[in-house]
């Protein structure tokens, strides 16, 4: 509104002078000077008796409270008015958030509706480097050989011993594997063919907060609560300002999260109210705007519900929490939790078992049949691929984007509910950067797509320094310079990265900008640098 | 393409013979989009990279290259009075053309990219692709007659301290095109002003002009055009037409205004092109064609472009209003109050403007970063453009020194505007926190 009075009155002023210095020139200028005057005067007059009355309007709005946030009682439509898309009438009066930015990889093999159970795979396991902020080398508790039940402890940090890890599923450990400089790997379990959960004593609803954390803490559940700024496991010292839970994945060829809560609705409400108790403040739920009619997650009682719609990464946390209320530094922090993550708690608490029972996507081009399948956390990849052929392909717990290359005889990331099989891209392409024969996918008008394309892992070019064509703000709907931000980070420049918006920022949020990026800079491990560094300057 | 691609690898050179590793590395990766895979981060990639991006520039410069090669041809016969329709001469006019361009292209490209690849096996990185666009745009903004070895000599300062002293490809703060051609400007300064200069193959005798002499190249495509029957180049040296001056319509703008250029120069020719002056800056229309590809592939910003067409037609309102109008002109008025007076429309068709803003300005290297930035950094470089070729008697053409000005200046703009970003995010955050706490009290109240 301020803006638009600038303008006009200096484009009057410009007027004005432009008319004075002509009449100058002119012998008989006066006239055409003195209707040039009054035509400005005129308009002037008109524009300020409206412009008070419309003032007046909107302060007599205010005083009788009838001003809301989202009404606009002026005379004169607001910008963003004029220029916002109309919300879908399904959506009438909820939050909706209407995001024109990012990109949906069109990519072959989504996974359709079916639901397998996934009875071939017996081995699960436990990784410790799943999990962000921790020592590398944990304290194990079992040994190669002992039986445990779903929820038993296998391992926790030798800092925060308070923070459990449990099995996934009830069975015998059989491998414990150490990595890099002898830290774990992977605590392997031979599943049982009848699943056992270990038992608990549930706290009271009228529990105090302390006992409800101890009881998470204990259970294992934790693991599932992440921390922002930094994406580390929760700390059970903090208390968090808000909780996030986003209940939709946008990323490419992602598990449909309408089919892991199908059938358990009433576990996820369950936890839910879990976690309204965890906060003095909200519980943030976002939700598919492009989703028609009630889903399994509007109808959750007890949390704040925002549509999101848009292309990906609109279904990413960070980028709903940038919309509804951004992280910063210091106190302020949040929790974030994925469907599965909440589906666990409401396991315990509703049912008073330990479950890390998942539906999971498997996803891409080179499966005969790409689907979905029940099964545990980290279960193993090549069992859950089962009678696929694996030639010259990646295998990907994860998307494409964020996911981990760990191969048949990987495991399932904890936080994670889809595995990928990509096609390598190890063939070299003649004039492939002139006249891309080959399909692939692209954000560049220059590459046009109309269908889904087998996309490989062809790096599509060679690393080159940073260009300011603007690609990456074409995806990110977030108010914030990825370009700018990298280069901060690795100058280590610790202010403009704070300012910049750092904190906001996980990996998963600039993996689209990473895509995009014609000099194809590792943005994700850039930003983990720069998180890393903030997190140990405190 | 499997057994093609194996025959070239079979001529890799080992990795410690650095040049010749890098030589082959760069003409290898023109051949193939190598068979690189993803290792970390994202497993799939953009299909689009540097190269891509850069010959897209290229591809839109190749209808100015058509273009000026016949434009060469077409002034230089213009000049002598001899085939002056279009199309008549049309094989003299492009045989003529391409025996200028074709030195200067292939100079531009031997040593800019020589010095890129001695560069990059000294660095020991790979061959950079920003000579790509460079090189395609030096031929275009130089004057035809360009000695060699200066065009070299500006080539060589251009690349060294203009892109390899900052790091290659992608650090540079000023566009390398551009530098070469302000190097020659200052350095030669009566090689790149003046009247004579803009039309090709003519001499300066005393006081008169004469065509210079053809050379053996003409004399060999007259031995083959006379045998098909065609018009034919002649010995040379014949003189050129009665009033004849060569001069640039901003050289003469400068002095006479819009009069004296319609005078010399219709409207229709600025238009279409077929005026002399650099080899590739001239024709409008062609330009524009330029202009939409870029813009529609999303090569160039168009916020660059449409932020200096605002700040042309700002500055030259405001010129206009502060000059007596075009009717109240007389002989008496000094030169620059005349130019001043012409109408942006007109100062458009004029001069290089359009050419500069759309594949000068719009360089993805050294232009502003942020998208308010680049609005900011286009009108800038419009307006002050338009006032160096219109109060500055001494440079005829206004662009080159605004666009090596907002180039130094485009890191400040963007600071500001990571300024301004960090305050705004700092004030939506705390607006948030106040509705949450409404919410919050909501909540309590209904429980």
């Amino acid at each position: 509104m301020k803006s638009l009075k600038r303008l006009t009155g200096i484009l009057s002023m410009m007027m004005l002078v432009n008319l004075t210095f002509q009449s100058q020139a002119q012998a008989d200028g006066s006239n055409l000077l003195f209707y040039g005057l009054a035509a400005v005067a005129l308009l002037i007059f008109f524009f300020i008796v409206i412009s008070v009355a419309d003032n007046f309007m909107v302060i007599e709005s205010n005083e009788s409270g009838i001003n809301g946030d989202k009404a606009n009682m002026g005379l004169y439509p607001k910008l963003s008015e004029i220029f916002s898309k109309k919300a879908p009438a399904y959506l009438e009066g909820e939050h909706t958030y209407q995001l024109s930015k990012g990109y949906d990889i069109p990519l072959e093999g989504k996974p359709s509706n079916d639901v397998d159970g996934a009875g071939s795979v017996t081995r699960f396991a436990a990784m410790p480097p799943d999990f962000i902020g921790l020592m590398p080398i944990p304290k194990v508790v079992v040994a190669v050989g002992d039986s445990v039940k779903a929820g038993d402890v296998l391992y926790f940090d030798k800092k925060k011993d308070r923070i459990k890890f449990v099995a996934p599923v009830s069975g015998e450990v059989i491998e414990i594997n150490r990595g890099n400089q002898r830290a774990i790997a992977s605590i392997v379990i031979l599943a049982d063919k009848d699943q056992v959960s270990r038992s608990y004593t549930l706290p009271a609803e009228s529990a105090s907060r302390e006992e409800l954390v101890e009881f998470l803490l204990e259970s294992g559940a934790w693991a599932g609560i992440r921390q922002r700024p930094y994406n580390v496991v929760a700390d059970p010292e903090v208390t968090p300002r808000d909780i996030f839970v986003s209940t939709f994945s946008t990323a490419p060829l992602a598990a449909d999260s309408k089919l892991q809560v199908a059938g358990r609705e009433d576990v996820f409400q369950a936890g839910i109210d879990v976690l309204a108790r965890l906060t003095p403040g909200l519980v943030y739920l976002g939700l598919d705007g492009r989703e028609k009619g009630k889903t399994a997650f509007s109808a959750v009682n007890g949390a704040e519900k925002r549509y999101f719609i848009g292309a990906h990464p609109a279904g990413n946390v960070g980028v709903q929490m940038h919309h509804i209320h951004p992280v910063g530094a210091g106190e302020d922090t949040v929790w974030t939790l994925d469907v599965n993550a909440v589906l666990l708690i409401g396991e315990l608490f509703k049912n008073g078992r330990f479950s890390s029972e998942r539906v999971v996507a498997l996803a891409g081009a080179p499966l005969s049949a790409p689907r979905h399948v029940r099964t545990y956390a980290g279960a193993n990849l090549g069992e859950l691929l089962k009678g696929e052929a694996f030639e010259n392909t990646r295998i990907i717990s994860g998307d494409v984007l964020t996911g981990k290359a760990v191969g048949a005889e990987g495991y399932l990331g904890y936080h994670e509910d889809q595995v990928t099989v990509l096609k390598e891209g190890n063939e070299a392409e003649i004039f492939g950067w002139l006249l891309p024969l080959k399909p692939r996918a692209s954000v560049s008008a220059t590459i046009p797509t109309f269908s889904d394309v087998e996309a490989t892992t062809n790096t599509h070019g060679e690393k080159r320094a940073f260009v300011v064509n603007n690609v990456y703000e074409t995806v990110m709907p977030m108010d914030v310079y990825t370009q700018q931000l990298m280069k901060s980070i690795m100058v280590q420049d610790f202010e403009s990265m704070e300012g910049l918006g750092i904190y906001e920022l996980v990996e998963e949020d600039v993996a689209l900008a990473e895509f995009t990026c014609v000099s194809k800079q590792p943005l994700q491990s850039i930003l983990r640098d720069g998180l890393n560094i903030m997190l140990e300057q405190g | 393409m499997k057994a093609l691609h194996d025959f070239v690898k079979k001529f890799e050179p080992a990795k410690d013979n650095k040049l010749a590793h890098t030589t082959f590395d760069a003409f290898y990766t023109f051949l193939f989009q190598p068979d690189a895979v993803t290792t970390d981060g994202t497993h799939i990639k953009d299909g689009m990279d540097l190269k891509r991006l850069m010959v897209h520039v290229v591809l839109a410069l190749q209808l100015l290259y058509v273009f000026g090669t016949w434009n060469i041809g077409h002034q230089h016969f213009l000049a002598l009075g001899e085939h002056t329709g279009l199309l008549e001469g049309f094989h003299l006019k492009v045989v003529y053309g391409l025996i200028q361009i074709l030195p200067i292209f292939v100079v531009t490209h031997v040593v800019g990219l020589g010095v890129e690849f001695i560069y990059a096996a000294k660095k020991g990185h790979s061959v950079e692709e920003g000579f790509l666009v460079s090189g395609a745009l030096i031929p275009l903004i130089m004057p035809p007659d360009i000695p060699l070895v200066w065009l070299a000599i500006s080539i060589i300062f251009a690349v060294i301290l203009g892109k390899e002293a900052f790091g290659g490809t992608g650090m540079n703060i000023w566009n390398v095109a551009l530098l070469a051609r302000v190097f020659i400007f200052f350095a030669y300064p009566t090689t790149i002003s003046g009247d004579e200069v803009w039309v090709s193959g003519i001499e300066k005798v005393g006081t008169e002009y004469f065509a210079a002499s053809y050379g053996w190249a003409h004399n060999f495509f007259d031995w083959i055009f006379s045998g098909v029957g065609l018009s034919q180049f002649g010995a040379g040296g014949q003189a050129v037409v009665d009033g004849w001056t060569g001069a640039t319509p901003l050289g003469i703008a400068a002095k006479e205004g819009w009069e004296g250029v319609t005078a010399v120069y219709s409207t229709d020719a600025m238009f279409f092109g077929g005026i002399p002056g650099s080899i590739g800056e001239m024709s409008v229309p062609l330009i524009i064609i330029g202009m939409v590809f870029l813009i529609v592939t999303k090569i160039a910003d168009y916020r660059v472009i449409f932020g200096g067409l605002i700040g042309f037609v700002v500055c030259a309102l405001m010129m206009n209003a502060i000059a007596p109008p075009m009717d109240a002109l007389t002989a008496d008025t000094p030169g620059v109050f005349k130019f001043m007076a012409i109408p942006w429309y007109y100062q458009m068709i004029m001069g290089s403007f359009l050419f500069a803003i759309t594949f000068m300005a719009t360089d993805p290297v050294s232009s502003a970063d942020t998208p308010t930035g680049k609005w900011i950094y286009g009108f800038l470089i419009a307006f002050i453009g338009l006032i160096i070729r219109v109060m500055n008697p001494a440079y005829p053409e206004g662009w080159m020194l605004s666009i090596l000005l907002m180039n130094t200046f485009a890191p400040l703009i963007d600071h500001y505007v990571y300024e301004a970003n960090m305050k705004r995010r700092a004030k939506r955050t705390s607006l948030m926190a106040e509705q949450r706490s409404q919410l919050i009290t909501m909540r309590n109240e209904n429980n």
